[in-house]
């Protein structure tokens, strides 16, 4: 087990110098001046800019920022927005908010995802089953930016339940409908998923026996079943967290939640390197934690998985 | 000698064949391969017709805009339409869905925004498809150190979230054409196909007509194409057409956050995004374009999902 997760760390190593570099060079690359579009149609000063530019290191070749900037960030520096502040101090106040919005859609995703998927994977091939088959099937059509604007145009500008603009990111209540709009793809695809799984099981020989024993139902499914139909579940959860941080940006932009998305978005309309590469990295480290943390739970809900 | 050789490869080919062949005869009249099968199998589903359906539908609105209407979409006309609302009796009228923010008629620009979608959605599932299955099928073939290359440089692309890495790519174009959003979601979306030709390559090749060719005599070029990987698409096409959809989604998705197509090109996210300024009083501005968008979407997820079940041997 812990040989395992030592070899598992050393591999994330190249990964995450790979995807940092692609990054970096993506943001860096780009033709024009973010130090000049400052200015906007104004004349700016040669001299200042230049220095502006000395002092975010623009002026040094690629590769030497590169570098620069990784040796910098295993120290926690994650260096300076253009205004001037620590791009850490600025991810540590939008990061907890976004941390909570994607707690609530994960909780919707997994409540609803696998309580849809089992209720529809018990009954495969009845009308319920293609009832959840077909709901999904929508929910899976229509994208999230769509979706959000329609359940703020329906509960918040038309019904009134739900202030349209989330003004508190620390009250949950507030958090709902945001949260529930990421979930929604991923919800669908999780009931899907439990759904067939679900319903492949339901033939297998542990389940018959679990029958013959003469087990109550409740258990047979409850334990037999669902620990064994989690496995293919788990790994998508776990894969689908990037999905969730793409659709945190457009969630956020849409409810006004001021957290890592919104953040992201400003940074690069704003083309401010820094902030983009930071807010990037930290989500490719945050995804290649919790692969790990997948691959190992496979273990706890399959004892014949063994990690040597 | 190749007289001697030749006849004595058919001979071995006829002896493994006829037996089998003749059972199936006997048994089911007609013996069909994965691909009948598949085919048999959807032609019995009646969510293959309807996707189809929508789908030559759509193909034909994105060859042919022109046919479904006569309305300028570029032409916007603020003194007299501003976000007039549609007249829904007016079937295929300029006014059936009513008029956007600029003037414009929002039944042209549903039309016309259709070329686009597609184009997208249909670029980056082939070059995706072209690019993962051909370094998919490289990997699991050969193996060894071009393996080792090819999977780490596909745990790199991996780790990238799709849409979050899509947005970074595009935000360094200036000149967003479509081409340009086809290579940026193609150049970080190949690598699941990838993974999944590897996989079953590896499986293909090791099977028993593989070592039966190479042993009458067949060269790499001709086991690799001609029985490697007839045997290994299957879950490679059902990854393709279930991703499709996705793309499209995530064409919109980008065009609305103003990372995707810019503004000459006619794009359904654009349009969502410019009628969402109006929600409030003037829905309709959003929900056109949002509808023709998730049709769409829906319309190629369904045939995906049909593709799916008829491939794929496991749910059957």
């Amino acid at each position: 087990m812990g040989r395992y997760v030592a070899r598992r760390l050393l591999q994330m190593i190249p990964v995450f110098i790979g995807t940092t570099l692609i990054i970096f060079l993506m943001v860096h690359i780009l033709p024009g001046d973010p130090i000049r579009a400052m200015w906007g149609d104004k004349a700016a000063d040669p001299a200042q800019v230049a220095s502006l530019r000395h002092e975010f290191g623009l002026d040094q070749p690629l590769w030497k920022q590169y570098i620069d900037y990784m040796g910098n960030l295993f120290q926690g520096d994650f260096g300076k927005t253009f205004g001037g502040r620590e791009v850490i101090d600025e991810m540590s106040e939008s990061f907890p908010v976004t941390l909570r919005l994607t707690a609530v859609a994960m909780i919707i995703e997994i409540i609803v995802g696998i309580g849809l998927g089992a209720w529809a994977g018990l009954r495969a091939g009845k009308a319920a089953d293609t009832g959840v088959l077909i709901f999904t099937l929508i929910v899976i059509s229509i994208p999230v930016f769509v979706l959000g604007f329609l359940a703020r145009f329906v509960l918040a500008d038309q019904l009134g339940w739900v202030a349209p603009n989330v003004q508190d990111s620390t009250d949950y209540a507030q958090l709902f409908l945001p949260g529930f709009v990421l979930a929604m793809l991923s919800m669908a695809y999780v009931a899907r998923l439990t759904r067939t799984t679900f319903a492949e099981n339901l033939r297998a020989d542990y389940m018959r026996t679990a029958m013959a024993k003469g087990l109550p139902r409740r258990r047979i499914i409850g334990v037999h079943l669902l620990r064994n139909s989690l496995i293919p579940v788990v790994t998508f959860l776990g894969t689908d967290v990037g999905g969730f941080i793409g659709g945190a940006v457009v969630t956020e932009g849409i409810f006004n939640v001021q957290g890592v998305g919104n953040l992201l978005f400003k940074a690069l309309q704003q083309r401010e390197g820094s902030t983009i590469v930071g807010v990037v990295t930290v989500f490719v480290l945050v995804i290649l934690v919790i692969n790990l943390l997948v691959d190992l739970l496979y273990a706890v809900l399959d004892p014949r998985i063994r990690y040597a | 000698m190749p007289d001697a050789t030749k006849t004595q490869t058919e001979a071995v080919v006829d002896a493994i064949a006829a037996p089998s062949a003749a059972d199936g005869h006997k048994e089911q009249g007609k013996p069909r391969s994965l691909w009948g099968d598949a085919w048999f199998d959807l032609r019995h589903r009646p969510m293959f017709w309807i996707s189809s359906i929508l789908l030559l539908l759509l193909l034909v609105i994105a060859a042919f805009p022109g046919l479904f209407t006569g309305a300028d979409p570029r032409n916007g006309d603020l003194t007299n339409h501003f976000l007039t609302k549609p007249d829904l009796g007016h079937f295929f009228q300029a006014d059936w869905f009513g008029y956007d923010g600029q003037g414009r008629s929002i039944y042209a620009r549903v039309i016309y925004g259709t070329r686009a979608s597609i184009l997208v959605g249909v670029g980056v599932t082939a070059a995706v498809t072209l690019v993962g299955g051909l370094l998919g099928m490289l990997a699991g073939y050969f193996g060894g150190w071009l393996d080792s290359v090819i999977s780490r440089i596909t745990d790199i692309f991996f780790g990238i979230p799709f849409l979050l890495g899509a947005m970074v790519v595009l935000n360094a174009f200036t000149d967003r054409k479509v081409y340009v959003v086809i290579l940026a979601l193609a150049f970080l979306g190949w690598t699941s196909i990838c993974r999944v030709m590897r996989a079953s390559v590896i499986t293909a090749k090791q099977a028993d007509y593989v070592t039966a060719a190479r042993a009458l005599g067949a060269g790499t070029p001709r086991i690799l194409f001609r029985h490697v990987l007839p045997n290994a698409l299957a879950p490679t096409i059902v990854v393709a057409t279930i991703a499709l959809g996705g793309y499209i989604s995530a064409e919109a998705t980008l065009s609305f956050l103003g990372l995707g197509l810019a503004d000459p090109t006619i794009s359904w996210g654009i349009d969502i995004a410019e009628g969402s300024q109006a929600i409030r009083d003037n829905p309709h501005a959003l929900l056109f374009p949002a509808g023709m968008l998730s049709l769409t979407v829906f319309a190629f997820i369904m045939l995906g999902d049909a593709v799916r079940d008829a491939l794929d041997p496991k749910l059957r």
